[in-house]
């Protein structure tokens, strides 16, 4: 899993069967230290409650077919949980 | 498996079901001789790692879910380990 800041929303007129009602967020990857590293992605929402702005963790491949219910549902990354806290070594809480 | 040392921790009551409960921790990803690579990964530990520690971490879904026995877990990363050292026993012509 990566961390990643949800950054938007993405609303598809048509989708494949499958994918319909699927909440599908625009998130920016981020690197350890926390900032922006490459390329933003779409990520189906298995937690269906994250929102732009939030901190989530994600993942990808089979893991992320397997995140939604019924799974196997045609996806690559998939939100498996929004970051309430983070801490960092070294850093003061 | 790759090897890691522990940077942070993650707290999450808003997740997949699978990760309720689920103690989760941000290994930075280290060569043999523990110096820390770009690359990093969100792991599930096992063991009852600490920051800091330095630990061996398995990387492959199949592995996870057999770990958890939850055949349709959306699990990949799992810290399995927390290790000592690492010996890079280099024969004696220098070849590995």
């Amino acid at each position: 899993m990566l961390l990643g800041r949800v950054v938007g929303t993405v609303v598809p007129c048509v989708v494949y069967r499958g994918l319909e009602g699927v909440p599908l967020l625009l998130v920016q990857p981020l690197d350890k230290a926390g900032n922006p590293k490459g390329r933003t992605l779409v990520a189906a929402d298995a937690t269906r409650m994250a929102g732009p702005g939030e901190l989530v963790y994600y993942e990808g491949g089979r893991e992320a077919a397997l995140a939604l219910e019924p799974w196997f549902v045609p996806v690559d990354h998939a939100i498996v949980g929004i970051v309430d806290r983070l801490d960092r070594e070294g850093e003061k809480a | 498996m790759i090897l890691g040392r522990v940077i942070g921790t993650i707290t999450s009551t808003i997740n997949h079901p699978f990760y309720e409960a689920k103690k989760l921790l941000i290994v930075e990803k280290t060569d043999a001789g523990g110096e820390p690579l770009a690359d990093y990964l969100i792991a599930v530990d096992v063991v009852d790692a600490g920051v800091g520690e330095r630990v061996l971490v398995l990387d492959e879904g199949n592995g996870g879910r057999q770990i958890f026995a939850a055949p349709d877990a959306p699990i990949r990363s799992v810290v399995v380990g927390i290790i000592d050292g690492v010996d890079e026993g280099r024969g004696e012509s220098g070849e590995p």
